[in-house]
């Protein structure tokens, strides 16, 4: 899924306090997830929001919204009645969600409540960790199933470095060097032979190499 | 011989070759570049000039290199992978040879993180693995890494690093293997303190034959001091310094360590020297340039052959 963390409170603050009228946008998708932009963080949220400008004395009305998910035209059409009576739009969905909300109604700021982080797992309850970097050209069936280019700090195609030690990353202790992952799965697997093959230099036209990208598919596209 | 390099020529011949290394400045000061340079004349075979080394800015290693071949000296361009697409590292290849530089070092590079612009991106558009045989592919094959054909391709003399001491130890044997296949000439190791697992290392090297098709360079830093030697422990990744090594020069007074150092990193040269593979010794003497003559001297590899 696609991770995301919320903007300190101080900062939300800051972008929404030249408006009087905001709809707090959430999305029942990878946001909910990820306890970043779901309904339970939109209510939590918008209490916040609400109880500072009260104590400011500033007027302030806030509409809650959860979407089912902000990043697809047809559920942010559903905001239809509603855009007219905000002065802005406060979105707690990923930078997808943001962006077709903005594209959708071209005359109403759009503001981002989260920052979207990356595209991860759960490692265990309240932690999410880094999986994908979405290059466009899997690797995975070279790699054991273990993505250097999303794990390695140094996306090294060949690892690991000089600066692997004890099985962690030399940048940080809290991150597990990606090639010793690679290597105990090849053991595990019997492939230890794959190691040896060199990767060849990456395309990364499939990546962001060649620009935004998009899927076309013809049998569904309309 | 693959090349024109003197270094390359040293280490056909079966002499031990000796190389040592120059960190450009934190500035526009080339008379810095010379200072260190000419403390290392008539004492290596080539002098590797560092790349931004531990992610800090410094004059670049291509311009330093160009200053320090204008003086007669043999420099070997470091390249780290973490500060250029590929590209920009051709281009600089391309450069380097146009001055008469033809070893170079491929490396991936400290990350930014550790250096003093840590909200740097690093670029590692390829990996070390790959830079290497980007260089061979260009020396020869006469084409440029996208395949394209190279109207004077350079010549370098291909080296790569290898840290026996990091870790998992079972693959550095098979990570040397992948930068041979990909057409390294020469390796540059870590800094051995370590040097049974060194050894232990070397016999999976030579085990599979490598030591035939790569000559490795064993590297080498003396300890300035008990303070050093804990530090290169505890604080510099990838290092082993066993205890023993921390101990003994603790052991000895202040004013004593600096030799107890010198002392300790030509025992290592004397073991290594005998190790069957290994092909030279690169002498990283970190901020103690001028002590790189003594060790050379003292160590018995003066005075250094002439091609």
């Amino acid at each position: 899924m696609i991770t995301a963390e919320r903007k300190p409170i101080e900062d939300l603050i800051n972008s929404v306090s030249s408006y009087r009228r905001i709809l707090l946008l959430g999305c029942n998708e990878c946001v909910t997830v990820c306890s970043a932009g779901g309904r339970k963080e939109v209510a939590l949220l918008s209490s916040a929001l609400q109880m500072h400008f009260m104590k400011e004395g500033h007027p302030f009305e806030i509409k809650e919204i959860t979407l089912e998910r902000q990043c697809d035209p047809e559920y942010v059409e559903e905001l239809v009645p509603y855009i007219d009576q905000a002065d802005a739009v406060l979105s707690m969905a990923c930078g997808c969600g943001v962006q077709e909300v903005a594209r959708r109604f071209k005359e109403k700021m759009v503001l981002p409540a989260v920052n979207t982080k990356f595209m991860g797992a759960s490692e265990r309850q309240g932690v999410w960790a880094e999986r994908c970097a979405g290059c466009g050209d899997c690797v995975l069936g070279s790699t054991g199933g273990v993505c250097p280019i999303a794990r390695c700090s140094k996306q090294l195609l060949n690892g690991p470095c000089g600066g692997s030690g004890k099985g962690k990353c030399e940048v940080d202790s809290d991150i597990d060097c990606a090639w010793q992952l690679i290597w105990d799965r090849l053991k595990a697997l019997g492939m230890t032979e794959k190691y040896e093959e060199n990767i060849p230099a990456k395309d990364w036209r499939t990546g962001r190499g060649a620009g935004p990208r998009k899927i076309v598919r013809e049998d569904l596209a309309s | 011989m693959k090349t024109e390099s003197t270094l390359e020529k040293i280490l056909v011949s079966g002499q031990l070759a000796v190389t040592s290394e120059c960190g450009p400045p934190r500035g526009a000061l080339p008379e810095k570049v010379k200072e260190k340079a000419e403390m290392l004349r008539g004492c290596v075979d080539a002098v590797n000039v560092t790349d931004n080394q531990t992610a800090m800015v410094r004059m670049s290693s291509l311009s330093a290199c160009i200053l320090i071949k204008q003086m007669g000296l043999n420099p070997l361009l470091q390249m780290v992978t973490r500060d250029r697409n590929r590209l920009a590292m051709q281009s600089e290849i391309l450069g380097a040879y146009s001055h008469g530089i033809d070893n170079m070092l491929c490396l991936s590079g400290d990350h930014p993180r550790f250096g003093d612009h840590p909200a740097a991106a690093a670029v590692h558009d390829i990996d070390s693995v790959q830079a290497v045989d980007m260089v061979r592919q260009m020396r020869d094959e006469g084409l440029f890494q996208g395949g394209q054909k190279i109207d004077g391709p350079p010549k370098m003399f291909i080296g790569a690093a290898a840290n026996p001491f990091a870790d998992p130890f079972e693959l550095r044997v098979a990570r040397l293997a992948k930068k041979v296949k990909a057409g390294v000439d020469f390796i540059q190791t870590q800094c051995i303190y370590n040097v049974d697992k060194f050894e232990k290392w070397m016999e999976g090297v030579r085990d599979r034959g490598l030591d035939e098709k790569v000559y490795i360079l064993a590297g080498i830093t003396p300890m300035k001091s008990a303070g050093m030697a804990k530090y290169m422990k505890n604080k510099v990744p990838g290092m082993d310094v066993p205890d023993e090594v921390v101990k003994r020069i603790a052991g000895v007074a202040k004013e004593n360590q600096a030799e107890e150092g010198m002392k300790m990193c030509l025992e290592t040269i004397e073991r290594l020297r005998n190790v069957k593979g290994v092909a030279g010794f690169h002498i990283m003497a970190i901020e103690w340039e001028h002590k790189v003559r003594e060790i050379v001297e003292r160590a018995g590899l003066l005075p250094r052959p002439v091609f």
